[in-house]
């Protein structure tokens, strides 16, 4: 079936999230829809697969025009999704997930669970997967879980399927069966759009590709492209790919690491015996998918996580034990990876969130009271120092860009006296001018001869920051290797094989 | 000032209005179905239509009428004692319900959703009541510690809520809704033992509070109003210094809007559950003592009233800030005050009372339903 | 997998509470009587000895606890769900013997007792589980009881049928349950601040027209005629348990076949997997075309319409009137049996029978003059919801998504 776009536009309030947005896609191809964080991908296959209302334009199947009031319209016209966001309860066994929507019942509307089974099983077979449609899904691994969403996709005989950033979750290995999938389904005459802001997967599937740009289309880009003309397309300008750093000039061990161990609330082992040091002046990257103990590893760090073993220690103390407040007492700084939810306050001002980590002392408190004066005069400092876009130091950071919030949490952390500084997943979401910014800022924390932690899910941006590269893989350390390591080796490390 | 000024000419406070509006109209719809004349008149509208409006109008106007001769100035008294006693009974019922509203505006800007303020009033009520009617020492000792008994009572269970919650993750509505039942079941039982009941006494009924316990009768003894009005307004102080201007309230707010940002920043969640919800029953054991050491003087069954209903419609009408409960307070206090007089003069039932209370919460907390109603537009920028 | 250890400290705690009693146990005897005239064998009185019962159920509780820790810290498994019912039962029928420590206890009618109290409990936790579960708390158990009461009460005096009445009280329900989903799903307000506000909104409106409509005319308004009971051939005259169950009102046989039937539909039919996929992941039921909002209104609703037919027990079942905020908290006690039932129907149901008991047995307790006091076995509905919520005995949660209002973006 052949899918076309014709003009779409979206708003929401004062902004254009898609400006008059053409695209087709063929049956039997790869197309894959390229853009920037925030560019306007997923908007986009929303307005496509109902769950948005288009404020202009117009949807064609096979050159007729459809409108679709709910996804329930979409998928009866043969469109399925695989969300970024799996849409699977975990609660609910993978046949129940599956049917969901339009289950086969039996007389009385009672469910028929056999036939549920069934066609798990039939659709599995097809694609080779090997999924017990009894498991509940909460149990079950991300990248099985993904599976599932595919199966979902697939159970209504959809004709177009919409991958929607499917990659952030999985291993290199999952990766490349993802892409064979793909590919499979191509041969089988489904269209695919595949939305992805990762030049290296564009260039190993796409037939055609379109690249998208603040809700535009710039234009379509030839798959043989190299990675840094589809950059600087996506971008808008010459982008350099690599990280600008001067070699390490790394001093005294600091920040010691020895025979970790966790448990989470349930019991199971989360961080098994982690060993590692980083000297002062140094990057250690700890790369790994998703999932694997890199959460657990730096709220142990900060004195977040509950059951621990073994210990932690910063110029010679012991971190384990310490409350959260202890350990950032002792220099230690920390960008979490979910800056929303874990970084800051939405509903809070600039200046609100810029001493929540220090609230109750000089110079922002006199006894139990509030040093308000002083607060704002430190806030229009550090908005300037680091050339965070605001109003005002009284805007929320609910009024932010993701790039200027994690400036704010940044300027936050990099005010203290630091010891050791501790970054998760600190470019996640955000825009190239944003991610260039926040390297640089590590790179200059290294720099002052501190020791750095970066958590990262990228391989690239691993390799790129990193001065070495430790790989985490269920709850263990694969290997700690240099940053020249090859991908390859990188990639199996992170699947658990040692280098 | 500038700031409450700006606070109460904003959009928000326009809307709390036309709220408090809507709801008396819904009232008076009540008040006029319910009357006798108005269902007379109706049953011959079409021949003569103006005994119908007639009557309507005398049914809602005397209804209002009344009420409002019950909670501001009674312009029909013969005495200018009688004139003005009605604002002081408004003031009387308005200190316990803002006392307790304002711990409930504690929790909730804290993200912690007390209902158990009922039973807060209730330990706050049977402590202070306790050092009231047993302990014996000069005035100047005796009154300052039941007050302060009845803080500790309040605060403690509260703060046992916000210790469940710490330790168990235990969800707080549901703890403070079954506390509340088993502080009244608990009261009920204390009241028929000899810690609590008066000798001899065959109901559940305690032995009054001392004299050198209780609250002044600034105003004389004709009159209900009592120095717990002045304990009230130190609280609104307290709690606007502590939401605003404090350490421990940016604690409080940071926690209210985002605990694991909260925790990230190294702020002790636990502990801020358990101070909160102590400072926020504390302010509920509080207004127990204005009830035990002012109003009511010996310690019964139906010590905490309704007031744990009404503080949760006074924290919400005002918006859990401060100088909104403080209005919403007087509010609620005046319908309570002028309900009385608006049954003993009109024969309106007092319960017409929880029904607009009950009304302005909702089309508060439903800002577009307010709108429909009134048709009012809605500018461009308050959406931006 | 590492236990956690609350069970057997939870256990630990009760095992002391049965030490407490073996040793505090009066001697002699227990008379207890389980017949009744209707049965067609007549089982005798028999009485049962204090201090043996009162050991055996510590020898019970003993093993429960050696049992459950050893298999928690040395085998790091979980207690068996049986170990803990047992070692409950042990320990209800320890407390029971000795509360009647040389009284009769007349089985069936403490029984017959707490169904009654039971009723309009079961039908308000099924409204809770049908509201809770697609998503929508409902703190506004108590309005739709008291809605129902009301309602069925006027209904069926104006009309002398009972049947209207009934229907009149499904309506009333229904309408409480609709401004709720009104106000959380449409108007996204939070859910406990309107259940509470509901709840006294129902009080005062009921109030309020009782004041000025009902007492004026008692006769005309409110003297319904009531449910004569009906004793089912056979199954009512199987011995203890007959009489108790199958000599009842319709609203009482109504109330088993809904507790079966909300468990059907929830668990076995399309449209329970949409109700629990909303009450999940209402984005998820979103994606695949499922009407979030349909779903949530549909389902809250008929549980407000149970929850109106529980409140006609009041009046239509039991008293015979409608009397001013009659439910007394019977709503919120209907919350609490949800919560001990972990949302599930039948639980629920059985929770709110050993409320209905507790509470029932406080009435018991006074004809033989016991000095327990009555406070303490009200209060145990509440005290036991409070442990429950606080996670000592098992973990408990909802549906993921109760209480948060669906935003379609």
């Amino acid at each position: 079936m052949k899918l076309e776009l014709r003009g779409i536009t979206k708003r929401f309030g004062a902004l254009v999230a898609n400006d008059n947005v053409n695209l087709v896609a063929q049956p039997g191809e790869i197309h894959c829809l390229l853009g920037e964080n925030g560019a306007g991908k997923s908007t986009l296959m929303n307005v496509l697969y109902g769950l948005y209302q288009a404020d202009a334009g117009e949807i064609l199947l096979d050159d007729k025009a459809v409108k679709f009031a709910g996804p329930g319209d979409a998928m009866a016209s043969g469109i399925g999704m695989v969300h970024q966001h799996f849409m699977l309860i975990p609660v609910f066994t993978v046949a129940e997930n599956v049917i969901l929507g339009h289950e086969p019942t039996k007389f009385g509307g009672r469910l028929d669970m056999q036939a549920a089974r069934e066609k798990v099983r039939e659709v599995s077979a097809k694609f080779g997967f090997e999924i017990d449609p009894d498991a509940i899904v909460g149990d079950l691994p991300v990248g099985v879980q993904q599976r599932v969403e595919i199966i979902k996709a697939l159970i209504g005989n959809a004709k177009v399927l919409i991958f929607d950033e499917p990659t952030a979750v999985l291993t290199p290995q999952e990766t490349d069966e993802l892409m064979a999938i793909m590919k499979q389904l191509r041969a089988a005459g489904t269209a695919v759009v595949f939305i992805t802001h990762k030049l290296r997967e564009v260039q190993e599937v796409a037939d055609k590709i379109t690249v998208l740009r603040l809700g535009k289309i710039v234009g379509e880009a030839d798959p043989k492209s190299t990675s840094s003309e589809l950059a600087s397309m996506m971008v808008g300008r010459e982008v350099d790919l690599d990280v600008e750093k001067s070699v390490a000039k790394p001093g005294k061990p600091t920040f010691k690491v020895e025979g970790l161990s966790a448990w989470n609330h349930s019991g199971t082992k989360v961080l098994d015996d982690i060993n590692f040091e980083i000297h002062e002046g140094e990057i250690l990257v700890i790369a790994g998918v998703q999932g694997n103990g890199q959460t657990e590893l730096t709220e142990a760090i900060i004195g977040m996580h509950g059951k621990t073993s073994g210990s932690i220690q910063l110029d010679g103390r012991e971190l384990i034990g310490k409350s959260v407040k202890q350990v950032l007492d002792l220099g230690v700084g920390f960008v979490p990876e979910d800056r929303t939810e874990d970084g800051l306050v939405a509903e809070f001002t600039i200046a609100e969130n810029l001493m929540l980590d220090r609230s109750d002392r000089k110079p922002f408190a006199k006894g139990l009271n509030l040093q308000l004066g002083y607060l704002k005069q430190f806030a229009q400092e550090k908005l300037k120092q680091f050339d965070v876009r605001a109003q005002s130091i009284e805007s929320t950071a609910a009024q932010l860009s993701g790039g200027n919030q994690q400036k704010v949490v940044l300027a936050r952390e990099l005010s203290r006296e630091l010891r050791l500084f501790v970054a998760s997943q600190p470019t996640r979401g955000l825009d190239v001018g944003s991610i260039e910014f926040v390297h640089e800022q590590i790179v200059a924390t290294r720099d002052s001869q501190i020791p750095v932690l970066i958590v990262a899910t990228e391989l690239d941006e691993a390799t790129q920051l990193g001065d070495r590269i430790a790989v985490m893989y269920k709850g263990k350390i694969v290997g700690i290797v240099p940053s020249s390591t090859p991908r390859a080796t990188l990639g199996q490390m992170m699947a658990g094989i040692s280098a | 000032m500038k700031r409450i000024m700006k606070e109460f000419t904003g959009g928000s406070a326009f809307l709390s209005i036309l709220a408090v509006i809507a709801s008396l109209l819904v009232g008076g719809v009540l008040i006029a179905l319910s009357n006798q004349d108005v269902q007379t008149t109706a049953t011959y509208l079409t021949a003569r239509p103006s005994d119908f409006f007639h009557a309507l109008w005398n049914a809602v106007f005397g209804a209002y009428d009344a009420m409002f001769r019950g909670a501001i100035f009674n312009y029909q008294a013969q005495s200018s004692q009688e004139m003005f006693k009605p604002i002081t009974e408004t003031l009387a019922y308005a200190t316990p319900i803002t006392m307790s509203g304002l711990g409930l505006a504690v929790a909730f800007r804290s993200g912690l959703f007390n209902i158990g303020a009922t039973g807060q009033i209730i330990f706050g009520a049977m402590f202070a009541g306790w050092v009231g009617i047993y302990v014996d020492l000069p005035w100047y000792i005796h009154f300052p510690l039941a007050v302060l008994a009845g803080i500790v009572g309040g605060g403690l269970f509260g703060a046992l809520v916000g210790f469940l919650k710490a330790t168990t993750g235990a969800n707080e509505v549901i703890v403070t809704i079954m506390f509340n039942y088993i502080a009244a079941l608990l009261l009920g039982y204390l009241l028929k033992t000899p810690l609590l009941q008066a000798p001899g006494a065959v109901n559940p009924i305690s032995p009054p509070v001392k004299d050198s316990a209780k609250y002044v009768f600034f105003l004389g003894d004709q009159f209900r109003v009592h120095g717990g009005l002045f304990a009230m307004l130190i609280a609104v102080v307290f709690v606007w210094w502590l939401l605003n201007r404090s350490t421990l309230g940016f604690r409080f707010r940071a926690l209210g809007h985002n605990p694991s940002a909260a925790k990230v920043a190294g702020i002790n969640i636990g502990l801020t559950y358990i101070l909160v919800m102590g400072i926020s029953g504390a302010l509920s054991g509080l207004a127990g003592t204005s009830q035990i050491l002012g109003s009511e003087q010996v310690l019964t069954l139906g010590v905490a009233a309704s007031y744990g209903f009404d503080a949760i419609t006074v924290a919400l009408l005002g918006r859990s800030n401060p100088w909104g409960v403080l209005f919403a307070g007087l509010l609620f206090g005046g319908l309570r005050a002028g309900a009385v007089t608006m049954q003993a003069d009109q024969g309106v039932p007092v319960d017409i009372v929880l029904v607009v209370q009950s009304l302005i919460v909702l089309f508060i907390a439903a800002p577009p339903l307010v709108r429909s109603i009134f048709r009012v537009k809605v500018s461009k920028e308050a959406v931006a | 997998m590492k236990q956690s250890k609350r069970t057997p400290i939870a256990l630990l705690l009760m095992t002391i509470i049965g030490a407490w009693l073996f040793i505090a146990a009066p001697s002699g005897l227990t008379t207890i009587n389980i017949s009744t005239d209707s049965d067609i064998f007549k089982l005798p009185d028999f009485g049962v000895n204090i201090a043996l019962i009162c050991a055996s159920a510590l020898a019970v509780q003993v093993a429960g606890f050696v049992g459950s820790a050893y298999l928690v810290l040395a085998r790091n498994r979980k207690t068996p769900r049986w170990v803990v019912i047992a070692f409950a039962a042990a320990l209800v029928i320890e407390i029971l013997v000795s509360l009647f420590a040389g009284k009769t206890m007349t089985f069936t009618s403490l029984l017959q007792g707490s169904l009654a109290l039971a009723v309009p409990l079961i039908f308000g936790s099924l409204a809770g589980v049908l509201s809770e579960r697609v998503g929508v708390v409902n703190i506004a158990i108590e309005g739709q009881l008291l809605a129902g009461a009301f309602v069925s009460a006027l209904v069926t005096s104006l009309s002398h049928n009972l049947l209207a009445g009934l229907i009149g009280a499904l309506i009333a329900g229904a309408l409480v349950a609709w401004v709720l989903a009104v106000f959380a799903i449409k108007y996204v307000v939070d859910q406990i601040i309107v259940g509470v506000v509901l709840n006294v909104l129902v009080i005062g409106l009921t109030n309020f027209i009782f004041s000025t409509l009902m007492v004026s005319n008692l006769p005309l308004f409110d003297q319904p005629d009531r449910f004569p009971t009906i004793l089912i051939p056979l199954l009512g005259q199987i011995p203890v348990l007959g009489p108790v169950l199958f000599n009842q009102t319709l609203i009482v046989y109504l109330m088993y076949i809904a507790v079966a039937v909300v468990y059907f539909a929830l668990f076995k039919t399309r449209w329970g997997l949409r109700v629990r996929a909303v009450g999940e992941y209402p984005r998820a039921a979103d994606t695949v075309g499922i009407n979030v909002f349909r779903t949530r209104y549909l389902s809250v609703m008929i549980g407000g319409a149970l929850a109106g037919l529980g409140g006609s027990f009041f009046t239509l079942g039991q008293v015979g009137a409608f009397g001013k905020e009659m439910t007394n908290g019977a709503g919120y006690i209907a919350l609490a049996a949800l919560i001990f039932g972990r949302w599930n129907p039948i639980y629920a149901a059985f929770a709110a029978l050993l409320f209905g008991f507790a509470e029932n047995l406080q009435y018991g307790l006074a004809i033989i003059g016991s000095s327990v006091p009555s406070e303490f076995l009200l209060m145990l509905p509440y005290a036991m919801t409070v442990v429950a919520v606080a996670g000592l005995v098992g973990k408990v949660t909802g549906p993921a998504a109760s209480g948060k209002a669906y935003i379609k973006s």
